[in-house]
């Protein structure tokens, strides 16, 4: 089938086509840069903390009329009460292991610092300095975290301090991640390397090297250092704890109803209430509800443009089908088979929605311009914007099939008929 | 005329309901989206307390190192412990409060009672006036209560109803942070938005639990946690949540000031004050001082979420498209009647009816559009409500955007009519009555 007649008949009715191409640039420009935004938020969410999540859940409680941190005594009193809780909750049936922890991945709530290799170093300096939050843990952090070790040792109990929340001792030992020890040693010797936290004159050697750990917070302002975490052997001291818990397998809703009576059995002047017991999977929808919310949101209107779309492209077919009635049945008296008209409909539909998709990219890219300029979006990579395309193409022809088919329908005596 | 045009506009479109019905479909979701996000901007951008707003001030001072990196020209939100207590004490504004907000354990005042958390806001006596907080029993504690550090405190109505079951409570002990307090008052549902006085927390959200006095509040330990703090420079004392510590700011402060007089005079308090304080060596910088009014600082601070904004324009390109869709969908039904068209102007009809026809057709497409339009928005609404996002609960309809929709369905729905309706007055009648 030659093209040019049908460009040709295309020039007739110049509106109708001039509408449609616009309509599929339009809702191409939107529907890239949504499928864009769902992806984003999609691989956001997946992204593994580098925990073992299941089995796992965290316990957060606060003691009432504790001692205050502030003395040396009021901190020696805190992590005598801290151990009785972790002596009790390590004795559960139900529990394999316990770590006390200042926070978990995906927590939102971060002690944030920098590490450099040189002492007194200013939290300015770019060179040889990477930000990191800290994890306050203990021995037993490996194996109820879950995480991998990759090189170097684990913490052992001797490596164990405790410190009151507001204080600063020196940290002998560290482990840092994998992210972490390729930033601030690139030769991959990290192991047995000194380093100064935030501007400390002491020196943390690094003792282990664990494959993945993500920070606690979520937030855009962590993509930077989003795997830059390090662990520190230290029980802090303050009037609240947490308790990262992995519970024996399958026993997980056994070991989590069991914390609260253990916990009051021990010290019944505390607050536990309806937040303080969460698994991981809770606190992973939590942190990721509001991204799950956009990508159904950006669903909803991909979904409602191409519908809306398609009903257009249905409407004007049709509309144009009517009006050469008679010239189908022409052609199709002069030989043309019901394949060709079908052909002829869906070959002028794929011109259509071809430049009008070729328009639309252009709009897309200049819309995802204006969005990053304004709310903070990256580039949109090519593949989207093939997809959109392909998506726009075949919603053409699906749509144009009906009509296409009424058109191959008409049969050659109408074109004996006056109209 | 008008109504013979109706009856036309009716017939034609009852001839291709399809068609017609896929115009004003095209024109209810455009229509039903775009005042989704309209009402939500609405009322993410409402007035939280009209009628209070125009004599509600919050006054600014800058009590930063002069060389400190990073610090933005505008001075912090907040106030230090120092300048909030000092600015409380300049007894020139009629009404004034200090606040923070907080977090305390709570049990009922009964043996093993157990113990949970809530939310508080720690205040001055002004404050309920000032805001107008409505009271349900009881009332505000008194001046003389903040000045005597009184262990009293404001339940709010969802917390009496926890506690005490929603009875008048008023005189009754609770025991908070191991001290015992008595209750002064249950405040009404009060959670005026955006959360304007303090904006730390995010500018939507659940409203206080209870309030207590500023002075009792920082009598008690502060571990149990309290509002975000911002400090700077190497006092060792920065950083470590003592809301006393001198280069921190935490405290929220409000004044009402009835008249421009007033207002000016408290200006130029804030500059004398700052002025002393810069004497004095306490602040390095000249002084810099705001005193904005509610509204002006609620755009200072740009409260509507970016995604609510983002969405917005999303929303409006999903109409346009669907405005487009609109026009296509109409030359195709115009021309169509091109027959019908040639024959009403061989009789005498001019282009201008001819075009007015045509736009009343439009016009009636919007109206119906408009109508299908807004049980969409009441849809879209609801989905909105269902977002886990802080604002849903302010995400609800009101009746003025009801018109809104129809003149804004009936509007587009005559702009995407204009263009087909002028190439259908121009069809020309020999042409079309030839091939009848």
């Amino acid at each position: 089938m030659k093209l040019h007649p049908m460009i040709a008949a295309l020039r007739k009715h110049k509106a109708g086509v001039v509408l449609i191409a616009l309509q599929i640039a339009l809702t191409l420009a939107i529907v890239c840069n949504a499928i864009f935004i769902i992806g984003q938020r999609i691989s956001r969410v997946n992204r593994p903390t580098g925990l073992d999540e299941s089995n796992l859940f965290l316990v957060s409680q606060q003691w009432v009329g504790a001692p205050s941190a502030d003395s040396a005594d009021g901190v020696a009193k805190l992590d005598a009460m801290q151990k009785e809780d972790l002596v009790a909750l390590r004795n559960l049936p139900s529990v394999a292991s316990v770590a006390p922890i200042n926070s978990l991945p995906l927590l939102n709530s971060s002690w944030i610092g920098s590490v450099s290799l040189k002492p007194d170093a200013k939290f300015s300096d770019k060179a040889g300095n990477a930000r990191t939050a800290y994890y306050f843990t203990d021995e037993q952090a490996m194996s109820t975290l879950g995480v991998k070790l990759v090189a170097g040792r684990w913490f052992n109990a001797g490596d164990v301090q405790h410190q009151g929340f507001r204080d600063n001792p020196p940290h002998p030992v560290v482990i840092v991640t994998k992210a972490m020890a390729d930033k601030l040693f690139p030769a991959g010797d990290a192991v047995g390397k000194a380093v100064y936290a935030d501007g400390s004159s002491s020196p943390s050697t690094i003792v282990g090297v664990v494959a993945r750990l993500q920070v606690p917070a979520t937030g855009s302002w962590v993509n930077d250092f989003a795997w830059n975490a390090t662990l520190i052997p230290t029980r802090l001291n303050s009037n609240g704890s947490r308790y990262a818990v992995r519970a024996k397998p399958g026993q997980l809703e056994a070991a989590m109803k069991a914390v609260a009576p253990t916990l009051y059995r021990v010290n019944p002047l505390r607050v536990l209430d309806d937040d303080s017991v969460k698994s991981f999977a809770d606190i992973r929808a939590k942190a990721y509800r509001a991204d799950v919310g956009m990508a159904i949101l950006m669903g909803v209107i991909c979904l409602v443009l191409l519908s809306v779309t398609a009903a257009g492209i249905v409407g004007l077919t049709s509309f144009w089908v009517g009006q050469r009635h008679r010239q189908i049945g022409v052609r199709r008296a002069l030989g043309a088979r019901k394949v060709d008209i079908l052909h002829y409909f869906q070959l002028e539909n794929l011109l259509i929605a071809g430049s009008g998709a070729l328009i639309g990219i252009g709009l897309a890219l200049a819309l995802n311009l204006w969005l990053m300029r304004h709310y903070e979006m990256d580039r949109l990579p090519l593949p989207y914007t093939l997809i959109g395309v392909l998506a726009v193409l075949v919603l053409g022809q699906c749509a144009v099939f009906v009509p296409a088919r009424r058109a191959s329908n008409v049969p050659p005596v109408t074109a004996t008929r006056a109209v | 005329m008008f109504a013979y045009y109706l009856d036309l506009a009716w017939r034609s479109l009852k001839r291709t309901p399809i068609l017609a019905g896929l115009m004003v479909l095209a024109i209810a979701l455009g229509i039903g989206a775009s005042i989704t996000m309209l009402t939500v901007l609405r009322n993410l951008s409402g007035n939280p307390l009209p009628g209070r707003s125009e004599v509600l001030f919050h006054p600014q001072v800058d009590p930063r190192p002069a060389d400190l990196p990073g610090a933005k020209e505008e001075p912090p939100d907040d106030l230090t412990y120092l300048d909030a207590v000092n600015l409380y004490q300049l007894g020139i504004a009629p009404r004034r409060a200090v606040m923070s907000s907080n977090w305390l354990p709570v049990r009922k005042d009964a043996p093993d009672s157990p113990l949970a958390m809530f939310s508080d806001r720690a205040t001055t006596a002004d404050f309920f006036a000032m805001f107008g907080v409505p009271f349900v029993y009881g009332s505000a504690w008194s001046a003389q209560d903040d000045a005597n550090h009184a262990q009293v405190v404001v339940l709010s109505r969802a917390m009496n109803q926890k506690l005490f079951g929603g009875e008048n409570s008023v005189g009754k002990t609770l025991v908070i942070a191991t001290k015992t307090f008595r209750v002064a008052g249950v405040v009404d549902d009060w959670n005026p938005q955006p959360h304007f006085y303090d904006l730390n927390g995010g500018a939507y959200g659940k409203g206080e639990q209870m309030y207590l006095p500023f002075f009792t509040w920082l009598d008690l330990p502060q571990d149990y946690g309290y509002g975000p703090m911002q400090c700077w420079g190497n006092d060792p004392n920065a950083g470590t949540h003592d809301p006393k510590a001198k280069q921190c700011t935490w405290a929220q402060f409000w004044v009402q000031l009835d008249t421009p007089a007033q207002v000016a005079d408290y200006r130029a308090a804030l500059n004398q004050y700052s002025a002393q304080q810069h004497q004095l060596g306490r602040y390095q910088r000249a002084p810099d001082v705001r005193l904005r009014g509610l509204l002006d600082w609620l755009d200072a601070k740009h409260v509507i979420p970016v995604t609510v904004r983002m969405q917005t324009w999303i929303a409006f390109g999903v109409l346009l498209i669907c405005l487009v869709n609109t026009v296509g969908l109409m030359v195709a039904k115009f021309l169509r009647k091109s027959g019908e068209i040639g024959v009403r102007r061989a009789l005498g009809a001019s282009r201008r009816a001819v075009f007015t026809q045509c736009l009343v057709e439009a016009g009636v497409i919007g109206v119906a559009g408009g109508l299908l339009g807004l049980p969409l928005a009441w849809l879209g609404l609801w989905m909105v409500r269902q977002q886990p996002v802080s604002f849903a609960a302010s995400a609800h309809f009101e009746p003025s955007m009801l018109g809104a929709a129809l003149a804004l369905a009936v509007l587009s729905a005559l702009a995407a009519g204009v263009w087909p309706a002028l190439r259908a007055s121009s069809v020309a009648p020999a042409l079309q009555v030839k091939s009848l």
